[in-house]
């Protein structure tokens, strides 16, 4: 599988620089790829045409920028198109409860898809964010220990459950959670169902049944996001049977793209609401139509990237830190501007995210942990308080000025310590680094890495160049100078991407 | 529209195999898996299973070669369809490259088609299709079944329990679900229903030491099989996959050849994901053959096509209900000629076409 769509248009984007407009062979040339790209995310067939042929007529002729190179404007096309149908940025997330109390949401879904789990959360969300009063019932009667399994979950979540009378069918259920629900005041309640296959008549009339006596104002189809083409089958035949007002893309935390989410959103019309990250109860996040977009292509955001950079990094101050890093002065001082512009570009997950190439970087690093902007600014608060002569010789720190510190950043001298060890280890790299010529951006990219590795305490990501190795870019080191001048035109826009970052600098072709 | 054109080309064609025009609604077929204990034939039950989910597939077939001979713009068709039930680009391609190898550029009719459709992807997955051999020399065979939350892990062990026991064979489980909440109580449940024990330990207990001591017991009481259920998790999450590392080689400490068997089980709903699943699963888990449960759905799991040609490993058997019965051995043939749309039975009189 291909890491990236910008590998995969690489070779296009070369052919078509420097032309002055899109013509409707170029462009059908890179949405071929596109369309490659969109199917190896799994998305559904009937849908990835119906989005080429629209992006199709809309990139030809009219729309020509100027400023950027044509390839690079296909994906912006591209990606601007995808948040789009995807639902618009930042939106939708809040669920309708604008009714007389107890507000039903029904939770319906295929087998396993992640509904019981996925109540949990949303009670758990409502009852803290919002503070309402949430009822949660188990209709799953069906499934070994279902009802158990909720009873559970609202226990961990501090959320009630109906209580479980054997021998109820689940419109018995329903009726009774919903009078309990009246009589006992809550503002919502929560109705989980058994698994269903979207063809099992008897099944799907039942929850139809369901629907019709609890009149719910939500309801929301849970969707395994490692879904492939039958996504739409799902779709179309629950909302044949049902008026879904939502979807529910659970497993985002997967490595998968995710594809099934535009073909839930296309064929449901319905929003995607949220997204399950994790088998945890707060694992649940606002559906983002950008991420999901940049995650779909697999592209790294290549567009956003560019307007992002363009903004936030100061390549004076990163020109003349590369030069300090080549040389192997490396101070607490140097540490800290690595931190603000990590910040500033939206956090490290962010910018491995938008570095096209460094998707497998980021996915380890993910998987590793991730890193916690949070934690970023943890960091920042140690080092600023810090004398200006502690940060450009850190060894004079000793245990009282440790405890000083810790106390100023409202820390501990363990984490301080820490810290004072990642920057001792990056500074020894830096130093093999500036002799083997590594230089620029990529060699902030190592950096970063080992950071986070020595951060988040996790071996193996710790060593930035077995990283980087593994993470197809080995070669990167030493021999693949990275041109400055041209990531700077890159960066701010002004042209097309230098060689290095086109790509994993290991893969090219 | 279609549809009469369609028969108008395919007049010749017998009743059963028009029944994929029919426009009847996929619906009014399914059985409820809750109400099918009765035993059914195998190819039935497969079939129940798959020709309902390659409906579309086979209507598509029909609707392409109403129009045209093998030509490119037609394979390109195909090839949509096949990317449709999951193959992947690639996959999809190689397939339909086969398919052109002898038949470019000939006309053929719609039932041809199919069948030297399933004829390539059943001869690219028939050398995978293998049994599950429980060595009955050793007590216990051990079985490792893992996969991705929500595949179908616990439903298939409650199903294979059964089938050994069917089969003679005293069968015990081992809860490795210690997250999750009720897994353990689930699997007691399918215990109870096949007559199994089932060794377990608290909630938050380490799955690594809970397998160690089913092994140990399973060992002491001289048990045929072992199942060891383990908690469903996504290949990406490192430490999840290093809790599983170390079940294997904890088991390893009392049988250096244990588990004998490490399944995984996949959604037929999957899409490309399965791919890496696979490579991970196997790396980790030293995955030995796959499983592929609810192919009673509309999905239809072409990506086992993909993964016989990168990972060639067994595919031992497919679940086709949550029902204790819904679990059957496979069948490349019956696979494939269930996802191109064929009865079963059609391939003694498919020559007539
Ligand atoms: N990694 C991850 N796992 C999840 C997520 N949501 C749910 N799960 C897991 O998926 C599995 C199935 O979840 P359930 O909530 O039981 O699914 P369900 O749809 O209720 O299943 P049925 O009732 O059997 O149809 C469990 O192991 C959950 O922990 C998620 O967002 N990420
Ligand atoms: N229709 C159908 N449903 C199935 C099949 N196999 C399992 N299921 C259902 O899928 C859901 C999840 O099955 P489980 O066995 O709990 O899955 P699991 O992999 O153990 O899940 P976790 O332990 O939460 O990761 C349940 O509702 C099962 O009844 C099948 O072959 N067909
Ligand atoms: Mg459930
Ligand atoms: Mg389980």
């Amino acid at each position: 599988m291909f890491d990236s769509l910008s590998e995969r248009l690489g070779s296009i984007f070369e052919r078509l620089r420097g032309r002055g407009a899109l013509e409707e062979k170029d462009v059908a040339e890179a949405l071929r790829e596109v369309r490659v790209a969109l199917l190896e995310a799994d998305v559904a067939l009937p849908v990835a045409k119906d989005f080429i042929a629209r992006v199709k007529e809309r990139a030809i002729g009219q729309e020509v920028l100027r400023s950027v190179a044509p390839g690079q404007q296909v994906v912006k096309i591209v990606h601007d198109a995808l948040v789009e149908t995807l639902g618009g940025a930042g939106q939708d997330a809040a669920l309708d409860l604008a009714m007389a109390p107890p507000a039903p949401i029904l939770m319906v879904g295929l087998q396993g898809s992640g509904k019981t789990t996925t109540t949990a959360k949303l009670a758990l969300r409502l009852e803290k964010r919002e503070k309402k009063r949430v009822l949660m019932a188990s209709l799953d009667v069906r499934r070994p220990a279902a009802q158990e399994q909720l009873r559970i979950l609202g226990e961990q979540a501090g959320v009630k459950t109906l209580p479980v009378v054997a021998g109820q069918t689940p419109l018995d259920i329903a009726r009774r959670a919903l009078e309990a629900a009246r009589l006992s005041g809550f503002d919502v309640v929560l109705l989980d169902t058994a698994g269903r296959l979207s063809i099992d008549e008897q099944l799907m009339a039942e929850v139809a049944d369901i629907h019709a006596l609890a009149r719910p104002i939500e309801t929301l189809l849970v969707v395994d996001a490692l879904t492939g083409q039958d996504a739409v089958n799902t779709a179309e035949k629950f909302k044949a049977r049902l008026p879904v007002t939502g979807v529910i893309l659970t497993r985002m935390d997967g490595d998968a793209r995710g594809g099934a989410a535009l073909s839930m959103r296309a064929v449901t019309g319905a929003p995607v609401k949220f997204v399950g990250v994790g088998e945890k109860l707060d694992a649940l996040d606002a559906f983002d139509a950008k991420r999901m977009a940049g995650r779909i292509l697999g592209m790294g955001d290549i567009v956003s990237l560019v307007e992002k950079a363009a903004e936030d990094l100061d390549l004076e101050k990163a020109r003349r830190q590369a030069k300090k890093l080549a040389k192997g002065a490396f101070d607490l001082d140097d540490l800290a501007e690595q931190f603000r512009q990590m910040r500033k570009m939206g956090g490290m997950g962010a910018i491995l995210g938008l570095m096209p190439g460094m998707g497998k970087m980021k996915k380890m690093v993910d998987a590793a942990g991730g890193f916690d902007d949070r934690e970023i600014k943890r960091q920042e608060a140690i080092i600023s308080s810090m004398t200006k002569a502690e940060r450009r010789k850190p060894a004079i720190l000793n245990a009282r000025r440790k405890i000083r510190i810790a106390k100023g950043s409202g820390t501990s001298v363990q984490e301080v310590n820490k810290l004072l060890k990642a920057h001792r280890q990056m500074a020894d790299m830096m130093k093999k680094m500036g002799k083997g010529g590594m230089k620029g951006l990529a060699g902030q990219m190592m950096g970063m890495g080992g950071l986070g590795g020595a951060l988040g305490g996790t071996p193996g990501v710790g060593d930035p160049g077995a990283l980087l190795k593994q993470a197809g870019g080995g070669e990167a080191q030493g021999s693949d100078e990275i041109d400055f001048d041209a990531l700077e035109k890159a960066l701010s826009g002004r042209g097309p991407m230098p060689p290095g970052l086109g790509g994993p600098p290991g893969r090219k072709k | 529209m279609a549809k009469t054109f369609l028969s108008g080309l395919f007049g010749r064609k017998k009743p059963e195999e028009a029944r994929t025009d029919e426009p009847a609604p996929a619906e009014a077929e399914a059985p409820p898996p809750a109400t099918a204990p009765e035993k059914r034939g195998i190819f039935a039950r497969l079939r129940d299973g798959l020709s309902k989910s390659s409906k579309k597939l086979s209507e598509g077939v029909a609707s392409i070669f109403a129009r045209r001979r093998l030509d490119d713009e037609t394979l390109e068709e195909l090839e949509d369809l096949l990317v449709s039930a999951d193959l992947g680009v690639a996959a999809a391609a190689r397939t339909t490259a086969a398919l052109a190898r002898d038949r470019f550029d000939k006309e053929v009719s719609e039932q041809e088609v199919k069948e030297a459709l399933a004829d390539v992807i059943a001869a690219s997955l028939a050398p995978f299709e293998k049994p599950l051999v429980v060595d009955r020399a050793r007590r216990p065979h051990v079985t490792l079944v893992a996969g991705v939350n929500g595949a179908g892990k616990t439903t298939t062990i409650g199903k294979l329990a059964a089938k050994f026991r069917a089969e003679g064979l005293s069968v015990m489980l081992a809860a490795g679900d210690t997250f999750r909440a009720a897994a353990i109580e689930q699997l007691q449940i399918w215990g109870e229903r096949t007559g199994a024990p089932v060794v377990a330990r608290a909630v938050g207990a380490d799955a690594a030491g809970l397998a160690f001591d089913a092994l140990k017991r399973a060992q002491a009481e001289g048990t045929d099989v072992l199942i060891i259920d383990t908690a469903g998790r996504l290949q990406n999450r490192r430490e999840l996959m290093d809790e599983l590392a170390k079940v294997v080689r904890v088991l390893r400490k009392l049988d250096p050849d244990a588990p004998h068997d490490s399944l995984l089980v996949l959604d037929a709903t999957v899409g490309q994901n399965a791919l890496n699943q696979v490579e991970v699963f196997r790396e980790v888990a030293g995955v030995t053959g796959l499983v592929m449960t609810k192919l009673d759905g509309t999905a239809k799991g072409g990506v086992l096509v993909a993964l016989a040609d990168k990972f060639a490993l067994p595919v031992h058997f497919i679940g086709v209900g949550e029902g204790v019965d819904d679990l059957q051995p496979f069948s490349a043939r019956a696979f494939a000629r269930a996802l191109v749309g064929l009865d079963q039975d059609d391939e003694t009189k498919g020559e007539a076409a």
